[in-house]
């Protein structure tokens, strides 16, 4: 799990173009948007299309995104979850 | 700034019909354009609902009476024939002795044919046919509207995403009031791409049954095509001609959301800002709106966004209101245009719209939109809102003559 | 119509970010084919988490926008309205490229949403949180033009007191291959400062972004005033040009006698230069002529570059040797006309006088 979630910040922060931050400064149960790191809805729509090209995975309802992308964490319990680890 | 604008002339093409009379015609029955991708092959023709004009190019440039030899984009070409439908009606047959001008918008421009060049390009960059690239920029289908209606005295083009037609309208109506013009063609034009269905799905925002606008439970918009213009003249220069008025452009307000990039504010903020300017521009209070052509893309936040801001601004006097998008499709750059068409036409005719495949009212709200075909209502000012990408958001208030 | 121009900002492949070097040290470009921005560290002007999805031009348009803003002490202007014949093109290809290398599944949104022209525009805006008037002209050689007569019509109006208006235009690797197969550019690469001594059909490909506050009023910023602006589309002849360029300077400036400068939009190839040329020759008569392609390239927001140039002499009092035309004496400046026309077919005027 650990390992995932080293791997999946390294990931969001090339995705999303954090080019000033180190995974270290991204805390792993902190909200990802708004009040935690800041994120709005476009990167949502980054991280969801990162979970399905790395991941294989596909978020079928908003509710299930707010749930899936709240933290870093949320994202590898998912991955997890699903077994894609 | 004393004069007035008065609109002498309309047109439109969209999937609604190629000319006024047709377009009449589907917004009486109650017929919406929507349908299946014939245009382009994607992997999402089976999948994604659009609202094509249904005729191909060549159709298209006999209906604009230009010779189709493959030098003009579909946009040109939906461009040049609502142009020539807004000229004709205003009898504009020539140019000496008035300052004449040309104010189009689009959205992607000429993409209907780059988007192919760049396919070529990508494997090879010395493919691509280079006629197909010429036409790609913004400024290309307003010179060939210019050049082929012989408009010159002054011709841009304007780009503010899906508020950008309104745009062409509230300027032309600054220009003849600032006695730089004394009449504009103004309207706007965009052609469905492959570009902008790849775009509009990669923000997960295309409904797959079609647009349901302010319905609980609307799931995206679905993208059109089409174009509109608008004749507008100045007070003294429509009397000395003897010009019929079709109505008059009362009021327009421009602001920015400021926001977010895509995202309009919960509050509705720039919404609210835009209706307000237009109406104190108009001189108008809230209660005497009859009708509101809303932006009304159907997804989650505009509807709701832009709903709260009718709440905030009409308080216990919300007027009719409705989105003409489930009938022709969000046409991104000739929305405003041609929504701005069918209020001209709703006050020629005293009609209201009804706002096609709504079911449910939005529990966030509380009041629903027109349900079905209204004649004989009495429609003096109507105000019309197109909201854009980037928070760019107009109204604009016509009124009857 | 006219306006105080209060502060003046610009990116470009001169030194234009630091106003008080750029016409002392007039950059050199030797054996090329383009000229690109001189960019700035973006850091210094822009939050990185709100500039983290800005492609190149979008953050040289918000960075020279927040520098103009700051030189004219205005924090939230009445309008905010762009001018870019291309826009955002570095997000179009990018956005193409993954929708025919992905075959349309799973693609990235950003590039699209950035893609549209009025990126820059609401990006300032959002920055600012400013809810004033938003405006963005793609019109070729009209896109700045436009804006700028919308600026000033505005402030004629009275809707606004003070404006930001600004032009942008970026050159990608792609554009200038696809512009180049479409012969736009000389074939062989060249010294840009001897732009003119190339007899060669086509031109330098360039790129930039100039910003400008706009002031109703005349303030303690002013660094020059704009008299008026017009534009000609497609005249049929030099000498309709000439005509309408005759009348615009008599109404602007009280005549071409009351010229101090004239600066002209050449671009070294052979043919677009014949109506500068043609001008030069009869209506300009004895005026000191300029010229300014060789320091920018050519872009269809050029002439956003000459109004930054044509502010910065008439606040510095100094024209370059390597931009002159002619060596007719020049006293003191007082009033600028640019003249600018892109593919002979978007022709534009305005003039610009110190106050």
């Amino acid at each position: 799990m650990e390992q995932l979630i080293q791997k999946l910040k390294e990931e969001i922060i090339d995705a999303l173009n954090l080019s000033e931050m180190n995974p270290e400064q991204i805390d792993d149960k902190a909200p990802l948007f708004i009040d935690g790191l800041g994120l709005d809805s476009i990167d949502a729509l980054e991280l969801t299309v990162l979970l399905e090209k790395k991941y294989g995975l596909r978020i079928s309802t908003a509710e299930e995104g707010k749930k899936v992308l709240y933290s870093v964490r949320s994202m590898a319990e998912f991955i997890t979850a699903n077994g894609k680890a | 700034m004393s004069d007035r604008v008065f609109v002498t002339g309309i047109g439109v093409i969209s999937a609604l019909g190629f000319d006024i009379d047709e377009t009449a015609s589907a917004l009486q029955k109650s017929k919406s354009g929507i349908g299946r991708i014939s245009l382009f092959d994607t992997v999402y023709k089976e999948e994604i609902p659009v609202a094509e004009v249904k005729a191909s190019n060549i159709e298209l440039a006999e209906r604009a009476q230009v010779k189709q030899d493959g030098l003009f984009s579909r946009t040109s070409l939906l461009g040049l024939i609502a142009a020539r439908q807004a000229l004709s009606q205003a009898q504009v047959r020539d140019f000496a002795g008035t300052r004449t001008g040309l104010i189009s918008a689009t959205t992607t421009g000429g993409m209907d044919r780059s988007e192919r060049f760049f396919k070529e390009y990508l494997k090879n960059n010395r493919r691509g046919r280079l006629r197909d690239i010429v036409t790609h920029d913004c400024g290309n289908s307003t010179e060939i509207i210019a050049k082929q209606t012989g408009i010159r005295d002054y011709v841009t083009t304007i780009s503010t995403a899906c508020s950008s037609s309104a745009n062409a309208i509230l300027l032309g109506a600054r220009l003849v009031q600032n006695g730089m013009l004394d009449r504009v063609l103004a309207g706007g034009v965009d052609a469905l791409t492959l570009f902008t269905l790849n775009g509009f799905n990669s923000l997960m925002i295309l409904d797959r049954n079609g647009c349901k606008p302010f319905d609980e439970e609307r799931n995206g918009l679905t993208l059109g095509e089409g174009a509109g213009f608008l004749m507008i003249e100045s007070e003294s220069l429509a009397k000395k001609q003897g010009k019929t008025i079709l109505g008059e452009v009362k009021g327009y307000g421009n602001a920015c959301d400021a926001h977010h990039q895509t995202a309009s504010s919960p509050e509705g903020n720039g919404a609210y800002l835009s209706m307000e300017k237009a109406l104190i521009t108009a001189g108008l209070k809230p209660a005497m709106i009859d009708y509101i052509n809303a932006h009304g893309t159907g997804t989650k936040n505009n509807d709701l966004s832009e709903g709260i801001a009718i709440k905030r601004l009409f308080q216990d006097s919300v007027p009719a209101f409705s989105s003409t998008k489930a009938y022709t499709g969000h046409t991104l750059g000739a929305a405003g245009a041609i929504e701005a068409v069918f209020c001209i036409m709703a006050l020629q005719h005293q009609w209201l719209y009804p706002n096609l495949n709504f079911r449910q009212t939005m529990k966030e709200l509380g009041f629903s939109p027109v349900a079905s075909f209204q004649h004989h209502v009495p429609v003096r000012y109507i105000m019309s809102n197109s909201f854009g990408f980037g928070g760019n958001n107009t109204s604009i208030i016509f009124s009857g003559c | 119509m006219e306006a105080f121009i209060d502060g003046i900002s610009a990116i470009s492949p001169q030194k234009t970010l630091d106003g008080s070097v750029f016409l002392q040290e007039l950059q050199e470009y030797k054996g090329v084919h383009a000229l690109k921005c001189i960019e700035p560290p973006y850091s210094d002007f822009l939050d990185p988490m709100a500039s983290r999805r800005m492609s190149r031009i979008v953050k040289m348009g918000a960075c020279a926008a927040m520098k103009c803003l700051k030189e004219a002490s205005l924090e939230n202007p009445g309008a905010i309205i762009t001018g870019t014949g291309l826009g955002c093109i570095e997000d179009t290809e990018k956005f193409l490229t993954s929708l025919y290398t992905n075959e349309e599944k799973l693609l990235n949104p950003t590039p699209f949403i950035q893609s549209t022209h009025n990126t820059v525009a609401a990006a300032i805006a959002l920055m600012l949180k400013c809810n004033s008037y938003n405006n963005t002209y793609v019109h070729r050689g009209f896109s700045f033009e436009s804006a700028l007569l919308d600026g000033l019509m505005l402030l004629h109006e009275g809707t606004a007191e003070r404006v930001l208006v600004g032009g942008l235009d970026e050159l990608t690797n792609h554009s200038f291959a696809i512009t180049n197969r479409l012969g736009f550019w000389k074939r062989q690469p060249i010294d840009s400062l001897r732009l003119l001594e190339y007899k060669s059909k086509g031109s330098l490909a360039g790129e930039g972004v100039a910003f400008f506050a706009l002031n109703r009023e005349k303030s303690e910023k002013t660094i020059a005033m704009i008299r008026s602006i017009d534009t000609i589309f497609n005249p049929g002849t030099p000498a309709e040009t000439e005509r309408r360029l005759s009348v615009f300077v008599e109404k602007a400036a009280g005549g071409m006698g009351k010229l101090d400068l004239i600066v002209l939009g050449m671009n070294g190839d052979p043919e677009m230069d014949e109506v500068y040329r043609h001008l030069v020759n009869t209506l300009f008569g004895l005026v000191p002529c300029a010229y300014f392609k060789h320091l920018c390239g050519e872009y269809d927001t050029a002439s956003s570059f000459a109004l930054y140039l044509a502010a910065a002499i008439l606040k510095e009092q100094k024209v370059p040797e390597a931009i002159r035309l002619d060596k007719r004496s020049i006293g003191q400046i007082k009033n600028i006309l640019v003249y600018n026309h892109v593919r002979n077919s978007n022709h534009s005027m305005f003039v610009v006088s110190a106050c």
